[in-house]
């Protein structure tokens, strides 16, 4: 199976801090990757350079067989097949979640209302929100926020779908919808690379652990691996801290 | 004379000044919203040229009086260039060019006030640039600026008095006239704030109004 994203020698830097130093990762299509690792540790920062929503200073990112780095790339046609779900949720408040859902795929994909509508209200069935068409996002909980988030972005079709702590905003007893559509749609399988500290989540759902810390991928393995048997030091000290 | 015969000889110029007060600042409130949006996009540009023209013209206007920007348009720019300018003309030219000041900033203040995750949301779709501008941050920019919006239309309301210097017969202009004709100043200038007061304040109420209306309107948002 070819490789969804390919990094070599990422460095991101702000000024004189140097946040990524020299990341290298492969996504293969289908495979589900969880990056872990103390706050500060660059894993958002790493996941935002895929989508080039952070340029990065030095290095390659080849999503999807397109070169991100590429002045002449058409980032906006490459974002299209990358889909983003926030901490924050991000729906746009004037819009409803229709709305919502169809805003990128009208305008980009060039499909008549009827098809976007129609697209958008199987996504809300299949993240269990079908009543909620015509609400406002400020009237959903921030669980029913986060499930539309991500059927936004599924709406686009994506062949890959990027996780910034998707859960880290919710209440705990909210946590559990929203990975419960992440689960089924890794199991329908979709690539994703999801930052978490979701431990439970990491363990039961991902193909390969990736533990970050001070810019670097210090570890990085099978669930088992990492959760069961860590190398590293800093690796035990950080799942021990969590666990 | 009576007070109530002195109210009802001064009434009909005075109504005439304030319509053309009225005038003057809807017309030059209009200019100014356009103005003041492309003012705005220049700001926000990534063009330095762009910038830099916005940056001048809002620091020269709010660095300078509205008088003295009066005056040099209707006395020293025409005299300089040899032409004559109607003194509605100029004082809707001077509004405008200063509400437009104003409102370029209220407008880039909107603007920054929504919250970057909505353009990182829209972005991360596909949306480009423009496109996420106008569908996800300037509607919600507009909303935020309503209330400041509303503010500046009554200050441009006030300002049209200073357009009395350069002869413009508005509401100030009218007034003036009538007491130098009968040196009754104190009665004509208190019935001239008194006609300022009701349609400033009514006005607010109105803008207050229409304010929650479209608040309520967007039920929900936020």
């Amino acid at each position: 199976m070819a490789a969804k994203v390919v990094v070599k020698g990422l460095h991101k830097n702000y000024g004189n801090l140097e946040v990524l130093k020299g990341i290298d990762l492969d996504v293969e299509d289908g495979e589900v990757v969880c990056l872990i690792g103390p706050s500060g540790s660059g894993k958002s920062t790493f996941l935002r350079c895929l989508n080039k929503l952070e340029e990065a200073t030095n290095g390659t990112v080849v999503v999807d067989g397109f070169d991100i780095m590429d002045k002449n790339a058409d980032i906006n046609k490459i974002r299209e097949n990358i889909g983003m779900v926030f901490q924050q949720f991000n729906l746009f408040p004037h819009l409803t979640v229709g709305q919502n859902i169809m805003l990128a795929p009208i305008d980009r994909k060039k499909m008549t209302k009827e098809e976007a509508e129609k697209t958008a209200r199987e996504l809300l069935e299949r993240v269990g929100l079908s009543s909620k068409f015509d609400e406002y996002p400020a009237n959903l909980s921030g669980g029913q926020q986060q499930r539309v988030a991500i059927a936004r972005a599924l709406a686009m079709k994506p062949d890959i779908m990027l996780f910034d702590e998707p859960t880290s905003a919710l209440d705990p007893e909210m946590v559990g919808e929203v990975l419960n559509v992440m689960k089924d749609l890794a199991k329908q399988g979709m690539t994703m690379v999801v930052v978490t500290h979701e431990m439970g989540f990491a363990r039961e759902v991902s193909n390969r652990v990736i533990f970050m810390d001070g810019g670097n991928i210090v570890e990085q393995g099978s669930p088992e691996e990492v959760f069961g048997n860590p190398k590293h030091k800093r690796t035990q000290d950080f799942l021990n801290m969590v666990l | 004379m009576s007070l109530y015969e002195l109210f009802l000889q001064s009434f009909p110029s005075l109504l005439k000044g304030l319509l053309i007060t009225l005038e003057l600042t809807v017309v030059s409130l209009i200019i100014a919203i356009i103005l003041g949006m492309i003012t705005c996009l220049f700001k926000i540009s990534k063009f330095k040229i762009l910038r830099a023209i916005a940056t001048i013209y809002v620091d020269i206007i709010r660095g300078t009086p509205l008088i003295i920007q009066a005056y040099f348009l209707f006395f020293g720019i025409t005299a300089a260039l040899k032409f004559t300018m109607g003194n509605f003309t100029a004082g809707v030219i001077v509004l405008s060019l200063n509400a437009g000041a104003y409102l370029s900033e209220i407008f880039r203040s909107g603007i920054n006030a929504v919250n970057k995750g909505q353009m990182e949301a829209a972005r991360s779709l596909g949306l480009p640039y423009s496109k996420a501008m106008i569908k996800v941050i300037i509607p919600q920019a507009i909303r935020i600026v309503i209330p400041s919006v509303a503010n500046q239309f009554i200050i441009t309301l006030k300002d049209t008095s200073i357009i009395s210097v350069i002869g413009a017969p508005e509401l100030m202009k009218a007034s003036s006239l009538i007491v130098s004709r009968n040196f009754k100043a104190f009665e004509i200038y208190g019935f001239t704030a008194v006609m300022y007061f009701v349609v400033i304040f009514s006005l607010t109420k109105i803008l207050g109004i229409l304010e929650r209306r479209l608040a309520n309107g967007s039920k929900g948002s936020r």
